[in-house]
Formats: C-alpha cells, structure tokens, sequence
C-alpha cells in the first residue's frame, strides 16, 4: 500500500575555517601545495608532539556560533575519539564530545510559501580534519597538508522535512558563513561537507523511525539528489511492508543511488575521553557579550537598514546586503556623499558592470570609496561630465588613485564658462550653414548634430547642458 | 681529572677554571662506558663521534667568550626524549629506525645552556615497568648489586648515574619511574610538580601524570639542572606561567620551622624492615637539623594504584595509537590486504607484552558499557587523593616516606606477577595523581649493601622546599647500613 510518509532529516556540517594556521600547530593552512609540504611533528602524530590550541579558530567558532543563535558554553572542553585509519595521525582525532563551544541555535529558511521556516541547531563544535588518502592501482598514499585543519561541525535536530527543505538549509547556512567570513563554504573543494540523517515514519507516528545515515554528498544539489532517492527507497521498502534498518550508506553521483557502507553492528566504539593535552576553553559572560557587540548584522537585518537609513529601492538594498564588502563600500560612499541614493545608483550600475567585466570584487579592486566620492562630487558640480567620468571610474577601479588629481593632471575639466564656448559655438554655426538651414525648416535633429559638433571642438571638455543653452540662443539668433 | 669525583656543580666550575675541557671531560664519560657498560647495560646508543663534536663546540664556544651555565658538561638522556638526530626508541622495536626530527623542550633548553647529549639510557618499553626489565633491546644491571634490577622505568639513567658513566640523567616519571630507580640505584631523583616541565617532545605514555626530571649525585645538580629545564612553554598548554626561582642559590640552611608529615598510610606491614629503618633514620635527622615530626594521613592511598592503573592505561591506549607503521618506525614486512591487516601485524611484532596489557587494559576501561565503572569512577578517587595532599599540606609543609616498600629486586623476581609488580609503585604513584612535586635522597643501604631512598612530597610548584630538605639532610646524612 502506497501512503505518504512524514520525513525527518538531520545534517551534520563540517566546515573547514578560514584560519592562517592549523588548528594545533604552526603549518600552514594552504591548499593545491605539494602533497607533504604543509607538516610539522604535530600534524604528523611524531612522537612527542603536543597541539598548542589556535585561538583564532575558537573565535570563528564562538562567532559563528552567536551569528546563529547558539549559547555559548562558558566552559568547553576537547576530548580524543579513537579509531585507526591512516589518514588519522594519531589515530585518535582532537574533537568535542559532551561540552562543545556552541549550543542549540536556529537557522531560518525560506518557504516557498514566502514564508519562513525555523531549523533548530543542537551544538556547534571545533576539531580536527583528518589527511586525504589517496589510491592509486597498486599503491596509497596519504597527504597530511590537511589533516590539523580546524573543522566547525554544525549538527541539526531532525527538522527538516523534505529534500528541499535541506537544501535551502545548506544554501541559508552557506550564505550566512560566506557573509560573517569564516569560511571559504566551497563545497567541490571539500571545505563545506555534509552528512546526512534520514527517516521516515506513518502519519500519526509520534516516535521517529529508523534513520539511515547518508555520506559523500559534496554538492548542495548532491545532497538534495541523495535525499530524494533515499526517501523514495524507504517509501518503496515500507510500502512493500519491509522494515528499514540502521546504516550508513553512500551517495553514489555517477549512478544516483545511495550504497550500503556500513551496519550499526559496524559501529566504531570510539572511546571518547578528555585530551589530557588541552586545556578547558573557558569564555566568561564578559566576553562573549564583547564577541557579541562585535557581530556583523547579518544579510538580512542590513537589507532593511540600508533601505531605511538610506532611502534606497528594497532590490538595490538587497543586492548590496547580499555582499558583505559590497555593503560596506555602498555605506562608505553613502555617508561621505551624503546621498545614498545617488552612491546605490554608481555603485548598483557603473561598480557593478566593472566588477562583472574584469571579474574582480570590490574588495580586490583599486577603488576606494573615497575615490568614487571624488567623482561623484565633479559629476554634480558639473566639473566632470558623464563620460569622463565613467573613464576616470575604470581608470580609478583598475589602478587606483585619486580623480581629482588626474582631472587637473590631464586637463578634464569640463568647460562650462560661455566666455570660452562662445567661439566654438560661433564656429560651429559658421561651418555649417545647411544644418542651421535645416533646424529653421523645423528639423529639431539638426540642433542636436550642431551640439556635437561643439563637443567635438572641444574636446569632449565642454559642459553638454551649456553648448546645449549656447547652441539655442545663437539658433533662436539667427531665427530672429 | 677524576671522573669519579666529578658533579654537575664541580664539572662546571672545573670546565670555567680551564682545569679541563668538554672534550677530555666527555672522553672521559665514554671511557667509563666502554669499560663499565657492558657488564651494565645502562646506555641504548652512544654515538661518540657526535659527543666530542658537541663537546669540541663546546669549547671552542667558551674560547670565544661564552659562558652558559652548562656549557661542555655532557649529560646522558633517557631514550624517550626526542634529540634532533638521534635516535628514540622507547626501547621498544616498534621505533626501530626512527630518528628524531625535532628537539624536546627540554633538550632545547639544555642545549641552550650548552649541554652536550653524551647518549641514549635504558628503560622499560614506553616507560611501561618498574624494572628496566620490560626494555625490548637490553637488560640493565644494578650498578650496586649486578643481579639485581635497576628499578624502572628510568633504569638506565640511574645506572648511568649510580654507576659513575654520567655525571647526570634526565628521566621521566609517570608513576615513581624517576624516583624508585633512583632509590634502587642510590642516586637523587627528582619529578618535578605536574605542569613545572614542559613535555613537549617527551613520547607520551600517559600524558595527565609523565613528568620529565633530572637524576644526580647530588640534590644540588638536580636544583641547577630544573632551574634550566623548568617554565612555561608555549608548545605545553599544560605548563604553567610561573616564575622559576634560582633552585640551586636558594639551597643551604637547616631545617628550623619547618613541620613535616609522616603519612600513616605508608609506614605499615608489607614494607620492608631495613627500608622502614633507614627511613626512620633519616627523618630523625631531618629532625635533628630542626624540623618538627607530625603524623599525618592519606586516607584514600589504598585505591591509588588502581586508580593509576586504569587511568594511566587508558592515557596510553590513545597516546601509544600512533605507532602504526604509516609514517615512521617499524611495519610488518608481512603482506597485508588491508590496513587493519597491517596495523594488526605491525603492532602485534612491534611491542612487547608488558606495553600490550597496558593498552589492552586501557582500551577496555574506555569501552562504552565499562566507561562510568573504571575510567569516570579513577577520575573520582584521582580527585580524593588530591584532596588528601591538600589536607595534609594543611599541617605540615612536606612528607617524608619510603619511596618503594623493597630494596631493588633480584632479577627476573616480579616477571612472573605483573600485578605484584605494579603493586611496587604504591608510594610513588600518589604524587603523580595529585601532581605533586616528589624527590628521592639516598639514605643508606641494607646490610646486604642495597641502597634505600627516602621519599620528600612537597606540594604543587614547591620544589624549593623539596630540593632545601633534600639538601639539608644530604649535609648531614650518615650513611650506614
């Protein structure tokens, strides 16, 4: 009998933080390096060799934490898990077992009813990556660049109901870390990895069913993919009176089906106790209200700020909350302009068309905001006109430097004295008897040519609104 | 120069007079074990090419005008610190092969100092003993009593000490394995207070309680080698940032207003009577040179060596995890299909049976289902026999007991009882539990000749008072037997 089964999904996140060092030692956290050249006796399990804590990688922790609503335990402790396999230097991995840094949390995602929907967090801890093995046909061999890389494991209750539903999550999560920095959030280059906990039970049943745990997704549309076809594997096997059994199973990308790894009965004991190694992390109240105040707003707190402080359209509000930098440089130019308006309008058009045409971001850029202030300010005291000063934009975002300093340097000024028009005018019209002939016929066009060609004289310097006024009086002249 | 006659403190003012140099200073320490140490067995690996070069800089270092305080004066090193290039084999054939990369702290500091590292000293496999008899490369001999064991697990050193092939030792103590060979042997042993000295490079046996420490002629050496050894270290979250005193110029005086205790606890039947009376002979010195005699108590001493046992084991199931063939060390020229398979030969050849009991025991007491019984409730009592040394500290400012309930052991007598061996350590392994400071003083020996040695228990970071009582009854101590 076919019937529609109430779904729970748990995930388990492991985000790899963006830190200089590795977690307990001086190596280097750099990828893409030669296999074995990022390691010291730490990170390889020598013997004698002790991890030193990276402190900077607890703050990410705590700070990603509060980002997402957790507590923070003021006394949080590391603990060693036992298991041999050879990526493992110690054979035990330094991880978090019964005090981890963060607890409970909440991540909202959007419905597709517009709505929004809370997923509750359990904890949030700090460990270990482990090395990569890699295999060849008749041999493996294992890089340890990798393994002392600090970890953030995220794990959430069973909130999540749909495949759906968990990749809207892993997207929510993936832009909240991206925008406060803690990580690079790549999943295809394995510093965002998911497992996953599903189960399904008949409406009516209050007791969650057996889950089956579902590894090797490394794509947020991989996840969502394993999902389904996991969900619809247990819905077939219940629907056909079968029982689902506790195990771990494997997501095959090529194929599109989950694989049976492991059974319960498999199950590591990991013997888990305290690193006799490492001190407690103890954060007192004080300072973790101090990491508070220091929060970023997160995306979309600022959209409504930028909207309301600023007077700016909610889809340009939105655009630059999305970017952390991007905000920030909006915020810069806006206070310094005085007009936010004005600041979105360069910046949503002009900034972004160039981002997109070198594909640079504004934080690697040339460009300052003091820069774009700059030309801002010559475009409404007319000293500039607009073409000069989308060139002198370009030159500014590649190279840098100050507009005003190249607008003197190189003479840009706009000429708008009438003194100094008034003979490109006159030679103008003088030149060109037929399109004087044809604007007193009634050709209006004719105007816009004779305009033009003022320009042209001059340069592109002169101020296009006064050749225009210049060009009327001395045609309206002639009329008369 | 006669070696014989030569101390840390006399070799340095010897080598600062210009009345020798490190060369002839550490020629004459190989000479000694060349022709001693094949009857002993003291030293794994001596590589004297490499001496006389560190001691030729040595020199030529003080020629130019330099002046560290150990400047030249060669030191042997027990064979589980890691000294760049040499070998550490934790007397164990799972580290056959093996080269340090790196510097222990230690070693760093006494290198800075100007130490020369004459060789590698015996010891049982992974600290793992009380005897030196669970080394798998070598036996080592009593220097005092050739059929007789060393003590354990420092044994090497102290024979080296004791034997008069090093002027000084470094050991490690992780449940008495400093201050018992020492007894046995009759030299002084120090282990310092948990977090004094850096562990860092020091291959972890059981990394809560192992605590590095030297071993000398004199309790003046050890003051002027922890004075070197000692302080914070940022690559030992587990040391702490508190001044270190100058050990060495604080000693001298006598023992007025000073109260020390006498736990109960370890004056009871079972210990031997010549080790009971040479004890008592000694606190009644300590006494004479001004201190007051309290009775104290240690109410919880009874579950100390259980309470080790499962701690220490489950300690050194993890930390000895790492010795899988992966990376360093011997593997199993077996052909093996899987990793597991390799792991399980290569562990199965590389250690010996005394290190696998240790973890098989350590493995099972951290086993889900055994958890709470052994590990969670030896956390319990680990803290109650803290809180013992705390109330006794109360009354009095240090302890004098026995350091082990027996004079060394003919060979081969405690192989066949590994729990009557670990049953040796019951006056030691409190000071590690409670991580205490503890020093141990030669004070006489039987009238069978066997030394016997008093044990100083001084409280956490105190190792000023230790060292002064230490000095104090050396000054005065009759040795008789």
């Amino acid at each position: 009998m076919k019937q529609t089964y109430r779904v729970s999904i748990g995930l388990e996140i492991h985000v790899q933080l963006k830190t200089r060092t590795k977690l307990f030692c001086g190596c280097a956290t750099s990828f893409g390096v030669p296999p074995n050249t990022c390691v010291c006796p730490v990170c390889l399990g020598y013997p004698g060799a002790m991890p030193v804590m990276n402190r900077e990688a607890v703050r990410l922790t705590l700070v990603s934490g509060l980002m997402l609503g957790c507590s923070i335990n003021t006394y949080s402790t590391f603990d060693r898990k036992s298991y041999f396999y050879p990526d493992m230097p110690k054979n035990y991995q330094i991880t978090q077992y019964d005090k981890p840094l963060c607890l409970d949390g909440i991540i909202d995602i959007p419905m597709t009813d517009g709505g929004r929907k809370p997923i509750r967090l359990i904890r949030i801890h700090l460990e270990e990556d482990v090395a990569k093995s890699m295999h060849e046909s008749s041999w493996s061999g294992v890089d340890f660049n990798r393994a002392g890389t600090p970890l953030m494991e995220i794990v959430t209750h069973p909130d999540l109901t749909s495949a759906d539903e968990a990749a809207a999550f892993l997207t929510a999560l993936r832009h909240i870390l991206l925008y406060i920095g803690v990580s690079a959030c790549n999943l295809e280059e394995g510093n965002m990895r998911c497992d996953v906990n599903v189960s399904l039970r008949p409406p009516g049943q209050d007791a969650l069913g057996t889950k089956v745990e579902l590894k090797n997704m490394n794509t947020i549309s991989g996840a969502h993919d394993a999902l389904q076809y996991e969900i619809a594997r247990q819905s077939e096997v219940l629907d056909a009176g079968g029982r689902i059994v506790q195990e771990t199973r494997r997501w095959d990308v090529d194929s599109g089906v989950t694989i049976h790894m492991r059974s319960k009965e498999d199950a590591h004991d990991y013997r888990y106790f305290a690193e006799p190694d490492l001190l407690p992390i103890v954060t007192p109240p004080d300072q973790i209200d101090a990491l508070r105040r220091s929060l970023p707003e997160l995306p979309a707190v600022r959209r409504e700020r930028l909207a309301r402080q600023y007077g700016i359209p909610d889809y340009d509000a939105s655009v630059l909350a999305a970017d952390r930098a991007l905000a920030d440089f909006f915020e810069a130019v806006a206070q310094r302009c005085g007009t936010g308006k004005t600041a979105s309008n360069w910046i949503m058009t002009d900034v972004l068309r160039l981002v997109a045409a070198h594909e640079t971001p504004v934080t690697a850029c040339a460009l300052t905001p003091e820069a774009l202030v700059e030309l801002i300010g010559m475009v409404e005291a007319r000293t500039i006109n607009a073409l000069t000063a989308k060139e002198l934009l370009e030159e500014a975002f590649l190279s840098g430097g100050s507009p005003t300093e190249q607008v003197r340097a190189r003479g840009l000024a706009q000429v708008s004295d009438s003194g100094a028009l008034d003979g490109w005018v006159d030679a103008v019209v003088q030149a060109n008897p037929k399109s004087v002939a044809d604007w007193k016929a009634g050709k209006q066009a004719a105007a816009g040519f004779l305009i033009g060609q003022v320009m042209k004289l001059s340069k592109g310097k002169a101020d296009p609104k006064v050749v225009g006024r210049l060009v009327g009086e001395r045609l309206a002249q002639q009329n008369g | 120069m006669e070696l014989e006659s030569l101390t840390v403190r006399t070799a340095i003012d010897g080598l600062r007079k210009r009345q020798f140099s490190s060369v002839e200073l550490t020629r004459a320490v190989l000479d000694a074990i060349t022709a001693r140490d094949g009857v002993i067995g003291a030293y794994l690996w001596v590589d004297e090419a490499d001496a006389l070069k560190q001691a030729a800089s040595a020199d030529a270092a003080r020629a130019g005008g330099a002046d560290a305080l150990l400047l030249g004066v060669p030191l042997a090193i027990k064979d589980i610190l890691n000294v760049e290039g040499q070998p550490c084999t934790c007397a164990s054939k799972i580290l056959a092969g093996y080269r340090a990369p790196y510097d222990a702290t230690v070693i760093a500091r006494l290198r800075e100092a100007g130490a020369v590292f004459a060789g590698r000293t015996n010891l049982d496999e992974f600290a793992m003993g009380s005897t030196t008899e669970n080394s798998a490369i070598q036996l080592t001999r009593n220097p005092a009593a050739l059929d007789r064991v060393p003590g354990g697990s420092s044994g090497g050193s102290a024979a080296a000490v004791a034997g008069g092939m090093a002027l000084a030792a470094l050991g490690t103590d992780t449940g008495g394995s400093i201050r018992q060979p020492a007894s046995f042997c009759g030299c002084v042993g120090l282990k310092p207070s948990y977090g004094r000295v850096s562990r860092y490079g020091l291959v972890a046996f059981a990394s809560s309680l192992d605590q590095i420490g030297p071993m000398t002629q004199t309790v003046e050496d050890a003051a002027l080698l922890l004075g070197v050894m000692a302080g914070r270290d940022p690559h030992d979250a587990t040391t702490l940032d508190r001044a270190v005193p100058n050990y060495a110029a604080a000693l001298g005086g006598d023992l007025k207003g000073l109260r020390l205790g006498l736990p109960k606890e370890y004056f009871v039947a079972g210990l031997d009577p010549e080790v009971a009376q040479r004890v008592q002979e000694a606190v009644e010195s300590c006494r004479r040179c001004g201190a007051e005699i309290v009775e104290v108590s240690l109410p919880h001493t009874e579950y100390a060596v259980a309470t080790y046992y499962i701690l220490a084991s489950a300690e050194a199931s993890a930390n000895l995890a790492r010795f899988d063939g992966v990376r360093y060390g011997h593997r199993s020229a077996v052909a093996a299909g899987t990793p597991l398979e390799m792991y399980l030969n290569t562990r199965a050849e590389g250690f010996g049976r005394e290190v696998k009991r240790r973890i098989i025991l350590g493995t099972y007491v951290l086993s889900s289902g055994y958890y709470d019984a052994y590990y969670t409730h030896a956390q319990r009592v680990r803290t109650l026999i803290r809180r013992d040394f705390e109330s006794a500290f109360m009354q009095c400012d240090a302890l004098l007991t026995p350091v082990s309930p027996d004079p060394a052991y003919l060979i081969g007598a405690t192989a066949e009882d590994p729990l009557k061996a670990y049953l040796i350590d019951i006056f030691t392994v409190t000071a590690n539990l409670a991580g205490i400071c503890g020093l141990s003083v030669p004070c006489g020996t039987t009238p069978a000749g066997l030394p016997v040695g008093l044990q100083v228990l001084a409280p956490a970071f105190d190792e000023g008072t230790l060292l002064r009582i230490g000095h104090v009854y050396e000054q005065v101590r009759e040795v008789r037997s």
